[in-house]
């Protein structure tokens, strides 16, 4: 498995609302963080609710994001962050 | 968003960010048909049989409705969702289930299902 992204890389999330199976929530979709975390490569979630066989499995990253940014209204510290586990394919470089 | 693409609204299950009550942290003890139901699942999804896959049952509980989806235990959210593909993919048909069903009501002393 290679991995596009390193820890420490900041990324954006597609901003993307294809239907089916999709694990990427949806209020995150949009969003710009930073990889925290290799999880590991699984099978594709998304083509394994199809009935396919998920495979090549795809690299899933630890992203964390500011709670500022998921919630433009967060009244919460400024420094508060929540991690998610979102799939190498819903991913790419932070623009600019 | 890519323009002239089709947006999916957010499903009824896609529950983050939601307005919600205090999280119930106490410990739920599962009955045994939870248990039995848990374990049906994971012979169902098993690599040796790979009759149905952990997404596709995930992807029916996302398709049986939001009435259901907010009134069902979360074990009968897997039982409806694993009893649905088991009928789509012909892996047992209707009347089997219920012939099996009257068969162990009997064996039980019990009434006829409805």
């Amino acid at each position: 498995m290679t991995a596009r992204f390193a820890v420490g890389e900041r990324v954006r999330v597609h901003d993307r609302y294809p239907p089916g199976h999709i694990r990427t929530p949806y209020y995150i979709r949009g969003k710009s963080g930073v990889v925290a975390d290799m999880v590991g490569a699984f099978t594709d979630p998304e083509d394994c609710a199809r009935g396919g066989d998920g495979l090549p499995e795809r690299p899933l990253y630890r992203v964390r994001f500011r709670q500022t940014v998921a919630w433009p209204d967060y009244a919460g510290d400024g420094r508060d962050t929540v991690d998610i586990e979102i799939f190498e394919h819903w991913l790419e470089p932070e623009p600019g | 968003m890519a323009d002239g693409e089709e947006k999916t609204p957010r499903g009824y299950h896609d529950l983050g960010g939601h307005p919600a009550g205090p999280v119930d942290r106490s410990e739920h003890v599962l009955e045994p048909w939870e248990k039995r139901v848990d374990v049906l699942c994971g012979i169902l999804v098993d690599r040796k049989r790979r009759l149905m896959t952990i997404d596709e049952r995930r992807d029916a509980i996302e398709k049986l409705g939001e009435d259901a989806y907010n009134s069902l235990k979360y074990y009968e959210l897997w039982m409806a969702a694993a009893l649905k593909l088991v009928l789509e993919k012909g892996i047992l048909t209707r009347d089997e289930i219920d012939g099996r069903v009257d068969e162990i009501r009997a064996r039980l002393g019990l009434e006829a299902g409805p």
